[in-house]
């Protein structure tokens, strides 16, 4: 592998792993800071997806959709937490199984709900900055990339704020410590997680948005998914921002390594994902930036 | 000895109807039925009895459907000694998993094993001598004595192997086993504390349970003679495998049993008459049901019933 096609992986790796930490950061959330164990995230992502794609059939850019799809999201997700908390998480741990299961189950919902809806077919959206690409010398960077780039970023350092920042932000930190104390300081930790639920698939319908821009979405899409977003949030330690960020990049750069690497290639590209996960449940399961 | 009545009277009626019936597709649709009662018998043995979700069902079924595969093609094996082989293959990913990822909490050894079913996808994509991408065509050998066709032998081998997984599942259910996993679900710590060797008990129902999965995986070659990754490493395995348990009833080794039979008769009768996609639907649906309406599923619901009267 030459070096010039070696920083070609490595900024391309750059760009996807931005990418793929906008993508985890409602599950660093929701799984991470609040234990819930949500693998029907990448599911409300796609979701998100196919109502983005509906707002840009009527005039909106894939990007303003997505930040007006985030209201109705965020209640949806609290809707569904309230639903999770007085359905499970209330029960104790004998019920966390049956959360699991749930879980599950949801996600094959919207799945086939999807195809049901729209059919198995790949859906797509158009944009000014979609199709074309920036020419940096030899390397050509697509716009689009460029674009979800930036929004990944602007995400990631506003939802750092918020929780480091604001008043519930420092509330949802305080859930995930230690939830009986906070009991005792007298708030009330189901409408905090509540809330924080609620923020999280918010940012997953953004996401959402980010995955159509990238390219063709389809409603089998979350299954890949799943494995990318866990094993950024896992790598990242559970609930930190800084550590999602990071945790994107070592996936999205690996990825892109083993994408250009001649002996590999794009059939081992979603294994990636999995084999790193597994190392690091194997090695060192507090991840990165592990508390 | 009731139980053991129970199963020489379910097994006499397999080979009775192997031997009077008539009906090909009989056999192909009784084959899935009774496989998937298999695969949620063992998924139950760590997914029931000790509270440790596993969503790679498809990473050990294909894991032995390959491995009799390519046994098969490179030297041509007898059935018995392929589903030995598969058995072993699947038992050894189990332990393997098991170790890497039980002293975690569940939820972990849950994405673990989604991850377990992409790698295994993925290895036999990329794997040529095993069909790569396209797949592999086998030809079956002549079915063995007394057997006069392919299908009817492996209709009787399926239901004599899932039989017997109920007989072990029963078995550790029973057995001080069975008492651990149940003790180190309901509360990991206390079990520790009392003495339970709960990382050894994990790890035993892991590789039982994956080798089981595997043994079921074994016949699947010979039965479509054919095998190809994306349909041998399918989501709808660990959905049955799982959905099954969640609906009959974890806590004893007839839930999964019901709820596979049940739940793959509907998906026979929705697929056939609707269509695919409304099957999976149903599925999901009936498993979100489940778990929120009766947790303890549909033995829960009998023992509720008839404990009230």
């Amino acid at each position: 592998m030459t070096f010039d096609l070696l920083f070609e992986a490595v900024l391309f790796g750059i760009l996807l792993g931005g990418f793929y930490a906008a993508l985890s950061m409602g599950l660093s959330v929701s799984f991470g800071l609040l234990d819930v164990p949500h693998v029907a995230h990448p599911a409300i992502m796609v979701l998100g997806s196919y109502c983005t794609w509906l707002l840009v059939g009527l005039g909106l850019d894939p990007i303003v959709a997505g930040v007006v799809l985030m209201a109705p999201f965020f209640l949806l997700g609290m809707a569904v937490y309230r639903f999770y908390y007085e359905a499970f998480e209330r029960r104790g741990s004998e019920a966390a199984v049956r959360g699991i299961a749930f879980f599950f189950g949801l996600a094959l919902v919207i799945e086939v709900g999807l195809i049901l809806g729209f059919g198995v077919d790949q859906r797509m959206v158009e944009a000014a900055y979609i199709g074309r690409s920036l020419s940096l010398g030899e390397i050509r960077i697509p716009m689009r990339t460029l674009a979800v780039f930036a929004v990944a970023v602007v995400l990631t350092l506003a939802l750092t704020v918020y929780m480091s920042k604001t008043f519930t932000g420092r509330a949802i930190k305080a859930v995930a410590q230690d939830e009986p104390a906070l009991r005792l300081m007298g708030a009330n930790p189901v409408r905090i997680k509540q809330w924080a639920f609620g923020i999280a698939t918010a940012v997953a319908a953004l996401a959402g948005a980010m995955l159509i821009i990238i390219g063709p979405v389809d409603p089998g899409m979350d299954r890949v998914y799943i494995g990318r977003t866990f094993a950024v949030v896992v790598l990242a330690g559970l609930g930190s921002m800084t550590g999602t960020v990071a945790a994107g990049l070592v996936l999205g750069i690996t990825e892109s390594i083993v994408l250009i690497h001649p002996g590999l290639g794009a059939s081992w590209a979603p294994a990636v994902s999995f084999t790193l996960l597994l190392i690091v449940l194997g090695v060192r399961p507090q991840g990165l930036f592990g508390r | 000895m009731k139980f053991w009545i129970g199963i020489a009277i379910a097994f006499g009626a397999a080979v009775a109807t192997a031997t009077f019936v008539d009906f090909d597709y009989f056999f192909f649709a009784s084959y899935t039925v009774l496989m998937f009662i298999m695969l949620a018998t063992a998924w139950n043995i760590l997914g029931g009895y000790a509270g440790y979700v596993n969503f790679g069902t498809p990473a050990f079924f294909g894991l032995g459907a390959y491995t009799a595969a390519v046994l098969y093609k490179a030297y041509a094996l007898p059935l018995g000694v392929l589903i030995a082989a598969a058995m072993l293959m699947s038992g050894l990913l189990g332990l393997f998993a098991g170790l890497l990822t039980l002293r975690l909490r569940g939820i972990f050894f849950a994405i673990a094993t989604i991850a377990l079913t992409v790698i295994m996808e993925t290895v036999f994509i990329n794997w040529r001598y095993a069909g790569g991408a396209t797949g592999l065509q086998l030809l079956r050998p002549p079915p063995i004595a007394p057997f006069e066709s392919y299908i009817k032998m492996l209709f009787v081998l399926m239901a004599a192997m899932a039989l017997a997984s109920m007989a072990l599942a029963r078995y550790i259910e029973n057995s001080w086993l069975g008492r651990g996993l149940r003790a180190l679900r309901d509360s990991e710590e206390a079990a520790e504390c009392s003495g339970v060797p709960t990382l050894k008990l994990k790890v035993f129902a892991c590789t039982v349970s994956g080798g089981l999965m595997g043994a079921c995986g074994a016949p699947m070659p010979m039965y479509l003679s054919f095998i190809e990754p994306a349909s041998t490493f399918n989501l709808n395995y660990a959905v049955g495998a799982l959905a099954s348990p969640m609906i009959g009833g974890t806590a004893h080794w007839l839930g999964p049993v019901i709820g596979a039979f049940v739940l793959a008769s509907l998906q026979q009768i929705v697929t056939v008459t609707i269509s695919n996609e409304m099957n999976v639907l149903v599925v999901g649906a009936l498993l979100v049901v489940f778990v929120v309406v009766a947790p303890d599923g549909l033995l829960g619901l009998f023992k509720r019933i008839f404990s009230r009267k």
